[in-house]
C-alpha cells in the first residue's frame, strides 16, 4: 500500500467531507430524493362519520330516545370520529378478558357487527347490533348468532367455521384454567355440538337447523332472556 | 381499567349472547342493577362557579370522592347540588379528566397546591397523562429538593445544643459549624493559616537561593535552610495531628468519619512527613522518599473545609461524572483512530517522529486540544489533511459535554445560594412567630385578668373578642384547671423561679437560638414549672418548639388570635381603658406588619400610665422583652 495508498485514502476522504457540506447547502440533491414521504405524514385525518338522525334511529331500533343519546355520549366520548376500527375494537375488546388473548373472537365479533362490511363500525351499526341482542325477539337474536358464527356469511355453518369459533373462544380463557383446557377440547366441544345441531348429517348447518335444535333446548331459550337488562 | 372501557362493557356483555348456543353449562343469573335510574345531570358548585356533568361521567372513576358516595357528604338540599369549597381553577382540570380520562398538570399552577387538590378529590397523581407527566414529575423534583434543603439546613446549622450534651458532642459541633463558639472559630482560622504557611513552604523550598560561601550552583531554599524549613513543616504537621486527632476523637460514628474523603484528605497530608521520619537515609528508598514529598501538596485540599465554593466544584464534578466519562470515552476513541491513521500516513518518511501508534497518541492528544506544540509535525500530505482534520474534531468532541457541566454547576451554584438565602429569611420568620406566639400567651393572660376582675362577666372588652377566642381561652382555662396549674408567662416564670435563666436571657448573644437553647435549658432549679412551661407551649402552639416547622405557620394561620399590644398600637389608635389589645383580630395584617422593626413602636406603645395591675406590668415587660430578642435577631 505505501504512501500512494494512504495519499488516495487522504483524498477520498476529503471528497466526500466536500459533497457533505455541499448536501448541507442543497447543492448537490440528495439521492434519495425519491423516497420523499413527508407527505404521507400527514394523515388524512378527514374521516369522520355522523349518524342518522335521532328519529331514524329509534324507528330502526327498540330503544328509547334517552338510551339512544345516552349510548351515542359514551359511543362519542371513545371514538371522536364516529367510527371504530378493527384494531380499536380489538383493544377495546381484549381489556375486558386480561387473561386470555381475546384478538381472534374479537375480529368475529368486529365482522358481526360490522354490517356493510366496510371495516369500519359506525354508530347506527353499533346500536342496531345492540337493540337485537339487547331488546330483540328469541328467533332475531338466534340469527345475529348464527351470523356471528358464519364466518364467510353464505349461509352455513362448517365443522371449519365452527371450529375456528370454538378456538377463539377457548383462547380467551387463557392458560390459567381448572381443570387446564386440553388442546382436544375445542374440537371436542365442536363435535358435540355438531352432532346436537346437524339433523341431517349433511357436515353443515344452516339456519333452519340452527333456530329449530335452539328453540327446543330449554337452558338455551331460558338463557337469552339473561342479558335483557344491560341497558 | 381506563374509563373508555366502563362505556363499553354493556356492550361486551351483550355481545355474550353469542355463546349461548354453545354453552356446556346454564348461565349464571345476572346482577341485579339497583340504580335503574336513567342519566341525569349533575350540579356540582365549586366556591359560586357552577359545573353541570352527566352522573355517568363521574361514575366512571368509582374510587375517586365524584364517583363513589362520599360525594353525598357535599350535597346541598336547598340547592340541589353539590358545594365544595375549593379552587375553581383547579376544579376545571379534576372535571376534564372525568370528561376525557385523561389528567393534565396545568403548567402555572403551584405543584403542591396542585397535589393538594388531587388528594382532596381522590385521585392519584400517577394517572396524570404522558403529555404532562414530565413537567409534573420535574416540578415535584425541584420542590422536594428545595424543601430537603430547608429542613437539612436547618437542622444542620444552628440547630440548638440539647441541654445535657457530653464534651465530645460539644467538640464535634465546635469543628462542624466553627461560628457556634468563639474558640472553634479561632481554631478554624488556625488552621487555615497553617494549612496555608505549609502550601507555601512547600512551594518556596524548590525556589533556587543564592548559593553558601564557597560553591557556585545555585541551591534550593530547601537546601540551604534545611533546619528552618525542617521546623516550619514539623509544626505544621503538628498541628494536623492534633486537629485528625482530636475529630477523630469528636466524631460521633468513628467509622463514617474515617471514610469520609476530608478525613482521607487529611491522613494523606500528614503521613508522608511521618513516613519519612522512619524511614532511614538510605539510598534505594530516597527515591521513593522523594515520591512521598509530593503528597504534601495534598495539604492544599484540606482548604476545602474552609471554602465552601471548593465544595461546591467538587460536587459538581462528581455530579457530572456521567458527562466527564462520556468525555473521555469518546477522546480516547478519536485519540487511537487518529493516531493510528497518523502513524501509517507517516511512516515512509525519512526520519519521522511518528515511530509508533502510541508515540502518536502524544501528537493526537496535542492536536485535538488544539495546544500545538510543535514537537511532532506530519510533513507527507496525506499527514497534515488527516492532522487537520484531527484538530477540527478535536474542539467538537471536546466542546459537546462543557455546557451540560456548567449548567449542573450554575445549578448547584444557585442552590447553593438559595439555600443562605433561605436561612437568612428563616430567622426573620421564626422571630416573627415567636412573637405572635407570645401575643397569644399574652392574650391569655389578659384573658384570666378580666375574668378575675370582672367577675360580674361584663367587661367592655368582652365583646370585641370573636367567638373563636373565646372558646380557645376556655379551652386552655379547662386545661388548667384539669392539672391545677396555672399558665404565666415567661418573665413571671423567671421571677418565680429565680434561677439564672434570666441571666441567660439577658446575656448578649449571637443568636437567637442560643436564647432559645437557653430557655429550654432552664430546668434547673423548677422542674415542674419547666413541664408546665412545656405544657402551656404545647398549648399555645399545636407543635413542637422546633424551628423550621411549617406546621407552626400554619397553625398561626388559623388562629385569629390577637398580637402583642406594641405592634397593634401601632396600627389602630383605639385602645381599651386598661390598654389591651382590643382591634379587630386581624392575623394577617399581623404578619405583615411585623416585619417592619418593631423597635420603633415600643415606645408609643408602652403604656404611659402606670397600671396597677401587676398582669399589665408583666405584659409591658414581656413586650420590652420581646423588642430585645427581636433587634437582637433582625441583626
Amino acid at each position: 500500500m505505501g504512501i500512494q495508498g494512504m495519499e488516495l485514502f487522504a483524498i477520498g476522504v476529503v471528497i466526500i467531507l466536500f459533497m457533505a457540506v455541499l448536501k448541507q447547502f442543497g447543492i448537490l440533491e440528495p439521492m434519495s430524493s425519491f423516497e420523499d414521504n413527508s407527505d404521507s405524514d400527514l394523515e388524512l385525518s378527514t374521516v369522520r362519520h355522523q349518524p342518522e338522525g335521532l328519529d331514524q334511529l329509534q324507528a330502526q331500533t327498540k330503544f328509547t330516545r334517552k338510551e339512544l343519546q345516552s349510548l351515542y355520549r359514551g359511543f362519542k366520548n371513545e371514538c371522536p370520529s364516529g367510527l371504530v376500527d378493527e384494531e380499536t375494537f380489538k383493544t377495546i375488546y381484549s381489556q375486558f378478558f386480561p387473561q386470555g388473548d381475546a384478538t381472534t373472537y374479537a375480529h368475529f365479533l368486529f365482522n358481526a357487527f360490522d354490517i356493510d362490511r366496510n371495516g369500519s363500525i359506525r354508530f347506527e351499526d353499533f346500536v342496531i347490533g345492540l337493540s337485537v341482542l339487547l331488546r330483540g325477539s328469541v328467533t332475531e337474536k338466534l340469527n345475529w348468532a348464527f351470523n356471528l358464527y358464519d364466518i364467510n356469511k353464505d349461509g352455513y355453518i362448517t365443522k371449519e367455521e365452527m371450529l375456528a369459533i370454538m378456538k377463539s373462544i377457548y383462547d380467551m380463557m387463557g392458560r390459567y384454567t381448572y381443570p387446564c383446557v386440553r388442546d382436544e377440547a375445542p374440537s371436542e366441544h365442536v363435535e358435540k355440538f355438531f352432532q346436537k345441531m346437524d339433523k341431517n348429517r349433511d357436515g353443515v348447518v344452516t339456519i333452519e337447523e340452527f333456530i329449530e335444535t335452539c328453540q327446543k333446548d330449554e337452558n338455551i331459550m331460558n338463557s337469552m332472556q339473561l342479558f335483557e337488562n344491560v341497558i | 381499567m381506563a374509563a373508555g372501557v366502563a362505556t363499553w362493557l354493556p356492550f361486551a356483555r351483550a355481545a355474550a349472547v353469542g355463546w349461548l348456543p354453545l354453552a356446556k353449562k346454564t348461565m349464571p343469573k345476572p346482577p341485579v342493577d339497583k340504580s335503574s335510574k336513567s342519566d341525569e345531570i349533575l350540579y356540582v358548585n365549586v366556591s359560586g362557579v357552577r359545573f353541570q356533568t352527566w352522573k355517568n361521567t363521574l361514575d366512571r372513576y368509582p374510587e375517586t370522592l365524584l364517583g363513589s358516595s362520599e360525594k353525598e357528604f357535599f350535597y346541598n338540599e336547598e340547592t340541589q347540588e353539590f358545594f365544595f369549597d375549593r379552587d375553581p381553577e383547579m376544579f376545571r382540570h379534576i372535571l376534564n379528566f372525568y370528561r376525557t380520562g385523561k389528567l393534565h398538570y396545568p403548567r402555572n399552577e403551584c405543584i403542591q397546591a396542585f397535589d393538594e387538590e388531587l388528594a382532596f378529590y381522590g385521585i392519584v397523581p400517577e394517572i396524570i397523562g404522558d403529555c404532562c407527566m414530565e413537567e409534573y414529575r420535574d416540578r415535584k423534583k425541584e420542590n422536594q429538593e428545595r424543601l430537603a434543603e430547608d429542613t437539612e439546613a436547618n437542622e444542620a446549622m444552628d440547630a440548638p445544643l440539647p441541654p445535657h450534651s457530653t464534651s465530645r458532642e460539644r467538640l464535634w459541633r465546635a469543628f462542624e459549624n466553627p461560628h457556634t463558639s468563639t474558640m472553634a472559630l479561632v481554631f478554624y482560622y488556625v488552621t487555615g493559616f497553617f494549612i496555608a504557611v505549609s502550601v507555601i513552604a512547600n512551594v518556596v523550598e524548590t525556589v533556587p537561593c543564592r548559593p553558601p560561601k564557597g560553591s557556585v550552583k545555585d541551591l534550593p531554599c530547601g537546601e540551604k535552610y534545611q533546619l528552618a524549613f525542617f521546623c516550619m513543616d514539623t509544626a505544621c504537621v503538628l498541628i494536623f495531628t492534633f486537629e485528625y486527632l482530636m475529630r477523630l476523637f469528636a466524631a460521633p460514628s468513628r467509622c463514617k468519619f474515617m471514610r469520609s474523603v476530608m478525613s482521607v484528605i487529611d491522613v494523606v497530608a500528614i503521613m508522608p512527613y511521618y513516613i519519612g521520619l522512619v524511614m532511614p537515609e538510605n539510598e534505594d528508598v530516597s527515591g521513593a522518599f522523594v515520591t512521598l514529598r509530593v503528597f504534601r501538596v495534598f495539604r492544599i485540599f484540606k482548604f476545602s473545609r474552609h471554602s465552601q465554593g471548593l465544595r461546591i466544584l467538587g460536587y459538581t464534578l462528581k455530579s457530572c461524572a456521567s458527562e466527564l466519562g462520556f468525555l473521555l470515552f469518546s477522546l480516547t476513541m478519536a485519540i487511537i483512530i487518529f493516531a493510528t491513521v497518523m502513524f501509517y500516513a507517516e511512516k515512509g518518511t525519512k526520519g519521522s517522529t511518528f515511530t509508533s501508534i502510541p508515540a502518536s497518541f502524544w501528537y493526537t492528544i496535542v492536536t485535538m486540544t488544539t495546544l500545538g506544540y510543535g514537537d511532532m509535525v506530519p510533513n507527507t500530505i496525506a499527514g497534515k489533511i488527516f492532522g487537520s482534520i484531527c484538530s477540527l474534531s478535536g474542539v467538537l468532541v471536546i466542546a459537546l459535554p462543557v455546557p451540560v457541566i456548567v449548567s449542573n454547576f450554575s445549578r448547584i451554584y444557585h442552590q447553593n445560594q438559595r439555600a443562605d438565602k433561605m436561612r437568612a429569611q428563616q430567622k426573620v420568620r421564626m422571630a416573627r412567630i415567636r412573637m405572635a406566639k407570645k401575643g397569644t400567651v399574652n392574650a391569655f393572660l389578659q384573658y384570666k385578668e378580666d375574668r378575675d376582675r370582672h367577675s360580674d362577666n361584663t367587661t367592655l372588652c368582652v365583646k370585641n373578642r370573636s367567638a373563636f377566642e373565646h372558646q380557645h381561652n376556655h379551652l386552655l382555662h379547662c386545661l388548667e384547671k384539669t392539672t391545677n396549674h396555672e399558665f404565666t408567662n415567661e418573665i413571671n416564670y423567671s421571677e418565680l423561679c429565680m434561677t439564672e435563666s434570666v441571666g441567660y436571657r439577658t446575656s448578649r448573644s449571637t443568636s437567637l437560638s442560643s436564647q432559645q437553647g437557653a430557655q429550654n435549658n432552664s430546668t434547673g432549679c423548677c422542674p415542674r414549672r419547666a413541664r408546665r412551661r412545656a405544657a402551656m407551649r404545647l398549648a399555645n402552639s399545636t407543635v413542637s418548639v422546633s424551628r423550621g416547622s411549617i406546621q407552626e405557620l400554619d397553625t398561626l394561620h388559623i388562629k385569629s388570635t390577637s398580637i402583642p399590644p406594641q405592634t397593634r398600637s401601632s396600627l389602630n389608635a383605639q385602645m381599651c381603658d386598661l390598654k389591651l389589645n382590643c382591634g379587630e383580630p386581624d392575623f394577617s395584617a399581623a404578619i405583615i406588619s411585623i416585619p417592619t422593626p418593631p423597635a420603633n413602636s415600643p415606645d408609643e406603645s408602652l403604656p404611659p400610665s402606670p397600671a396597677p395591675v401587676p398582669g399589665i406590668l408583666r405584659n409591658t415587660r414581656a413586650t420590652a422583652y420581646t423588642h430585645d430578642n427581636v433587634k437582637i435577631s433582625s441583626l
